[in-house]
């Protein structure tokens, strides 16, 4: 078995004429925390709505977790992400009619069954048990994110994905959810982030950086 | 948690879905009182119809006869040319009765004003007669409910009265009569002094016409309790060909369809109902009422299915474009709930359940509504009160259901085709 959780090769995605990502080929181990940088327009979106199975490349392959994604149907595409990876998002996208807790309690729904004190557990670890029966207009950005977190976290996916979590966020609560991603990956999860911030990227122990669609550097963050 | 999902999106989005419950509500209120308005429509608009006059004309046969022969009016003075008063009533004991509106008798005879040389028509009839039938029953009726479209200035006369008198128009004028006026009325050897009590403008014969009460008329002619004719008003249902063949000929019917002819209300059974207890009588329909009421009911009432069609269809539309615009503003966080893992039937049970209960909602609120425009209606339209039919819940139910899931067609295309990358990330 190899040691790579994911595995892009020559991956590119047209839109039209445009070629938001081109040839891009690169992996991420198990348990590794990897920063995506790049101008805006680079293509970090697009390249994890591929690697988040939400999108399909025009052509390369993606193999995440032993399974060439790049060739499964939308319907088990769904259930890959459900199984494996977290979500978290620049605008946080919380069902706005539901508190924090039933936030929660969705994505257990979706994956299996909901458990509220489990659910509550996360909200717990991300410290908003206090906020738990709170609606989203009534918590602060950097506090929704945090229910983000908990959302992502709930079901222990094996791959994190967070575009731009940072990005509406002040740097008291961006401390707060560096925190919390340097948990999740001590705790052996794989972490991609993308980030314009080169603090954040400095926490993960690579960098890769795009440019117009073409993986313009991988650097590794030499910490220890 | 699904049930916890559907509320909080029911009870944290009031007003979201107050209007769509409205919308609901409106186009269920419009087709639940068209459907029962037209449900009960048939009855009303007949009984509108009968308002213009009488349908079924009861004739001696004698008369029938005669006049067949040289017209009405050299018809002998012979005993079988009149019917007895105590036969109108029969009319009350046929098979249908209870579809008798209203009936009224009539004396004929002529007679001269201030001993004038020209021959005027006297009608002897009821004006607003009580009757205490044998059956128990009590009813008002005549000639003042028969002519509701006569145009009379001064009083209509009452029963009782044996003074008093109701000239047509044309006769006032050309005698010079007019209202609180006496005259003189000689009938054969007979003669007796009127005042005008009222002077009718009917735009027909009768506008030549001498009205006065049946017991005078009958006293003045020497005719005690007899008439010439008397007529009925009853509400029928359109001929077919049964009715049309029953009509020719009855015998001509096997059983079974005699059977059907006679337990259904055509003006033809309803007519041989009536020779059956007036046996000294013929009953003939006056064609031309009764043919065109059959078909005014039938368009009156295609009109209304016209407009439960019309509104049901302006509510589909109305539910289409709110719960579009509901699910487009939701597109962010169901692309979030497909991200999560939702697959597409659960997803749009989800919606579908949602704008169901909520259109459940609206149904209801909106059949009470319709049952209160449907009396409106009634009140204004026919003056009468709209009976309820049960069947209208059914119906409705199914119809907004239908209404609902027509509606939310679109939508749930909408919400099938949606790709969560692309709804996400806020492009
Ligand atoms: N659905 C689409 N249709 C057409 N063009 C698209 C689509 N999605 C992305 N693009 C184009 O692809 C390119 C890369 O977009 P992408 O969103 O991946 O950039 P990004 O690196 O995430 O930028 P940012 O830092 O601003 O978020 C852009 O030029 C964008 O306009
Ligand atoms: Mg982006």
């Amino acid at each position: 078995m190899s040691q790579m959780l994911l595995e892009l090769e020559n991956v590119t995605k047209s839109y039209g004429s445009l070629d938001a990502l081109k040839d891009v080929s690169f992996s991420v181990e198990k348990g590794e925390w990897v920063a995506i940088m790049g101008p805006s327009g680079s293509g970090k979106t697009t390249m994890m709505n591929i690697v988040g199975c939400m999108d399909k490349p025009s052509s390369g392959t993606v193999v995440l977790d032993g399974r060439d994604i790049s060739r499964e149907s939308p319907r088990s595409l769904t259930n890959i992400r459900r199984d494996t990876i977290g979500l978290i998002f620049q605008q946080f996208h919380l069902i706005n009619y539901l508190t924090a807790l039933e936030n929660v309690m969705v994505a257990q729904y979706y994956h299996s069954l909901p458990d509220e004190a489990e659910a509550f557990e996360a909200l717990k670890r991300v410290g908003l048990e206090e906020r738990a029966r709170h609606l989203p207009n009534q918590l602060s950005g950097g506090e929704q994110q945090r229910v983000c977190i908990a959302r992502a976290l709930i079901n222990r996916p094996r791959l994190i994905l967070a575009d731009e979590p940072t990005g509406n966020l002040d740097e008291a609560n961006e401390g707060k959810v560096l925190e919390l991603l340097r948990e999740l990956h001590q705790e052996g999860r794989t972490v991609i982030v993308v980030t314009h911030d080169p603090e954040v990227a400095e926490q993960a122990r690579r960098t890769i950086v795009l440019e117009h669609g073409r993986v313009h550097e991988i650097r590794d963050n030499e910490k220890d | 948690m699904f049930i916890r999902m559907i509320l909080g999106a029911l009870f944290r989005q009031k007003g979201k879905m107050l209007m769509v419950a409205l919308t609901v509500a409106l186009g269920a209120s419009l087709a639940s009182a068209m459907l029962n308005v037209m449900l009960d429509v048939g009855d009303k608009v007949n009984r509108e119809l009968k308002a213009y006059g009488a349908n079924i004309n009861v004739l001696p046969k004698g008369a029938l006869l005669l006049s067949d022969l040289y017209g009405m009016e050299q018809a002998p003075d012979t005993p079988d040319m009149y019917l007895s008063e105590e036969d109108v009533a029969k009319v009350k004991t046929i098979f249908w009765a209870h579809n008798i509106v209203d009936f009224t008798p009539h004396l004929n005879t002529s007679g001269t004003i201030n001993g004038g040389a020209d021959a005027v028509k006297v009608t002897g009839t009821w004006y607003q007669k009580h009757l205490s039938l044998p059956t128990g029953e009590e009813l008002e009726t005549g000639i003042q409910r028969m002519r509701s479209w006569w145009d009379v200035s001064g009083d209509w006369i009452s029963d009782e009265d044996t003074d008093r008198a109701m000239i047509g128009s044309a006769l006032a004028r050309q005698q010079g009569l007019e209202l609180g006026d006496s005259f003189t009325l000689g009938v054969g050897t007979n003669e007796q002094t009127f005042t005008v009590s009222g002077i009718i403008e009917a735009g027909g014969d009768e506008d030549d016409q001498v009205f006065i009460t049946l017991k005078t008329a009958q006293d003045m002619t020497d005719k005690q309790e007899k008439i010439s004719s008397f007529e009925v008003s009853a509400l029928t249902t359109p001929d077919n060909e049964i009715a049309r063949r029953a009509a020719e000929n009855p015998r001509s019917l096997s059983a079974k369809e005699h059977e059907t002819w006679y337990c259904t209300a055509y003006v033809s059974s309803i007519c041989y109902q009536i020779d059956e207890v007036v046996p000294e009588g013929v009953a003939k329909p006056i064609r031309q009422v009764a043919e065109s009421e059959g078909t005014i009911l039938e368009k009156t009432q295609l009109l209304m299915l016209l407009i439960t069609v019309l509104s049901l269809l302006g509510a589909a539309l109305g539910i289409s474009n709110l719960i579009s615009a509901s699910v487009m503003e939701r597109s962010s966080e169901i692309g979030l709930m497909k991200a999560l893992g939702a697959h597409d039937v659960p997803l749009t049970w989800l919606v579908l359940l949602e704008i169901l209960l909520v259109g459940l909602v609206g149904g209801l609120i909106g059949y009470f509504a319709g049952l209160g425009f449907a009396q409106i209606i009634g009140q204004t339209v026919f003056g009468a009160p709209i009976a309820a039919a049960p069947m209208v819940i059914p119906l409705l139910s199914v119809l907004v259901a239908l209404v609902i899931i027509v509606g939310s067609l679109p939508s749930i295309r909408y919400l099938l085709s949606l790709r969560p990358a692309e709804v996400l990330h806020g492009r």
